[in-house]
């Protein structure tokens, strides 16, 4: 789903920062201690989304990781008294044949589909930061492929990539180009899937990359422009560099919105054919839930590596959000 | 002065081509829905619905509205569980500021970088030994973990906003937390309850991954579900499975229109410093 962003957020972050100078401040003129009371009632708040937490975060977790270190079948899941079986899932996966062709996959799309949502988005936001007449209107046009359903999305292109009666090979035929089995090529599907999630992730990149844009002063533009730059040199010297904080948050989330990618490619090809199109992603759901006999072990196994490497990249995020706060 | 002008209309052209090519499947989208059975495969393609005929939405309108309505029921639980659970929650982290909020600031992030396949998952084993498989209650749940973090983080973003000397006043007056939450923070926090109101339901609307996993199969399942098992079962009807996606893009353009400047606030929210 999701690459319908779940924007972590930054504003909190640096607005927490200010508040503990805020609070500090006074603490330091008059010796005043937040009452107990005052506590008790923050906890009070707090209680209802901590134990929330706890119930739908941590448990669900905990689940998922009791799952990938024990023997589970059918029935021992209805029953809950499947033999513990340590790291044997683990290593079962690692063995597996599709574990290499999931992991390149995985990251051949992660790392495409990020390079071309960047670009075409830092391209788009540019060319809309300069104002002319439907800027405004045009650019929020640009967000109906981020806001529509992800299975409305991924359908569209299905049928869009369709071999036999698809607009794209319609119009290749058109131009001359051979017509292309996008979905059921083993060699064409990963393109396939990579084409539809970057164009769901473009207004993304543009919206946050725009709004970066508006907060460079014009000023520096317009000296940049006396001293002779050029649009070309302007946008290398001035524009890029002072996105720069921008931009790693924007790839940053993206990368972490885009190794979870999940529905686009179940919708659009269940990860095959044979294999060709499978991520972590789709694995670990095609394990758990897409056989007939269910191998839910494994499959949380899968599942807890992308937990591992989103939380890896997740802290990378936090480190950068906490050097900019206080740059 | 002329070449300005002339400049700013070559711009403008630039950018309705591009949104045309951006928005291109959408239209398509549009055009298939319209297309008769028998033009489906042709090839090449009809451009224009020509011979343009509403039997798929006429499929839409006899088929899929108990999927809709299911999909409307649990968008507006999600919103509420969403914001019941959030705005208190905001409250407490940017106003009251409790020893440990900072952790519990950072684990709200860190819930967010979860996929949800893995939260699927193990929702899907809690639920089988609690019989809430196949339940809407059960969704409503699971859709809200999309929504809640990201929800807390814009709350507490929002209020950390207003004036201290406001709360102030209303403790002087005798107003408890509770009251000033309630009678103060709360209805100064409108615009973050709509962001949030609209983001909570376009996901909730949009998922699939819960849905598929928890309610598949069941009496009651949302319009993702409705549009998957078109597609799994007749490959031929086209025009109704493009009439359906049309439908249940609906709540995603009449958000577009009516409250777009909240819908870019949301998506900002998170990556840039204002």
């Amino acid at each position: 789903m999701n690459h319908t962003t779940k924007l972590p957020d930054h504003r909190s972050e640096r607005v927490r920062s200010g508040a503990a100078i805020a609070a500090s401040a006074p603490g330091r003129t008059i010796k005043r201690r937040r009452p107990a009371s005052t506590q008790w009632a923050a906890w009070g708040f707090l209680a209802p989304v901590t134990v929330y937490l706890v119930l739908f975060y941590a448990y669900p977790l905990y689940r998922n990781l009791d799952l990938s270190l024990r023997d589970y079948t059918v029935r021992s899941f209805v029953q809950g008294d499947a033999p513990f079986t340590g790291l044997a899932n683990y290593r079962r996966i690692f063995d597996d044949p599709t574990f290499a062709p999931a992991l390149l996959h995985t990251a051949v799309f992660t790392v495409v589909c990020l390079v071309f949502q960047y670009a075409i988005g830092l391209a788009l936001a540019v060319f809309f930061n300069q104002n002319f007449r439907l800027s405004a209107t045009l650019r929020a046009l640009f967000l109906v492929p981020w806001l529509l359903p992800l299975i409305v999305s991924a359908s569209t292109w299905s049928w869009m990539l369709n071999s036999e009666s698809g607009v794209v090979d319609a119009v290749l035929h058109a131009v001359g180009i051979a017509p292309v089995n996008w979905l059921t090529s083993p060699s064409w599907s990963l393109t396939s899937v990579i084409i539809a999630n970057v164009w769901i992730g473009v207004p993304f990149n543009l919206v946050v990359l725009y709004s970066g844009l508006q907060s460079i002063p014009a000023s520096l533009y317009e000296a940049a422009a006396i001293d002779g730059a050029n649009t070309w040199q302007r946008f290398w010297r001035v524009t890029f560099p002072l996105l720069r904080p921008v931009s790693a948050i924007t790839l940053l989330l993206g990368l972490i919105y885009t190794l979870k990618v999940f529905d686009i490619i179940w919708i659009m090809t269940k990860g095959g054919p044979a294999d060709s199109s499978t991520t972590f992603a789709t694995w670990s759901y095609q394990l758990g839930f897409g056989n007939l006999l269910p191998a839910f072990g494994p499959g949380a196994a899968v599942g807890n590596l992308l937990v591992i490497a989103a939380l890896v990249f997740g802290l990378v995020h936090v480190r950068v959000q906490r050097k900019q706060a206080l740059s | 002065m002329n070449g300005h002008r002339k400049r700013g209309r070559v711009k403008t052209t630039i950018g309705v081509v591009l949104t045309a090519v951006m928005l291109f499947p959408v239209y398509w989208m549009l055009n298939v829905s319209l297309t008769r059975d028998q033009d489906m495969r042709k090839s090449p393609p009809d451009l224009l619905p020509l011979h343009g005929t509403l039997a798929g939405y006429r499929t839409v309108l006899a088929e899929q509205l108990p999927y809709l309505a299911t999909s409307l029921v649990i968008g507006v639980g999600t919103v509420a569980l969403t914001v019941a659970l959030a705005a208190p929650a905001g409250y407490a982290l940017a106003k009251l500021r409790p020893r440990g909020g900072g952790v519990l600031g950072f684990v709200l992030l860190a819930a967010q970088m979860i996929p949800g396949i893995i939260m699927a998952m193990g929702f899907y084993a809690i639920y089988l030994q609690l019989g809430l498989l196949q339940s809407v209650p059960g969704l409503i749940v699971a859709d809200s973990t999309l929504a809640v973090p990201f929800a807390v983080l814009i709350f507490t973003a929002f209020m950390s906003g207003i004036p201290g000397e406001l709360l102030q006043a209303a403790t002087t007056d005798g107003a408890g937390t509770v009251r000033t939450f309630w009678s103060i923070v709360l209805p100064i926090s409108r615009n973050a309850v709509v962001t949030v109101s609209l983001f909570a339901f376009l996901w909730s609307w949009s998922d699939f991954v819960f849905a598929g996993t928890l309610v598949n199969g069941g009496a009651h399942e949302p319009i993702t579900l409705g549009i998957y098992h078109y597609i799994g079962n007749n490959n031929q009807q086209w025009n109704a499975i493009m009439a359906t996606a049309v439908v249940a893009s609906l709540p995603a353009a009449v958000i577009l229109v009516l409250a777009q400047r909240y819908v870019a606030a949301g998506v900002t929210a998170g990556a840039v410093k204002d």
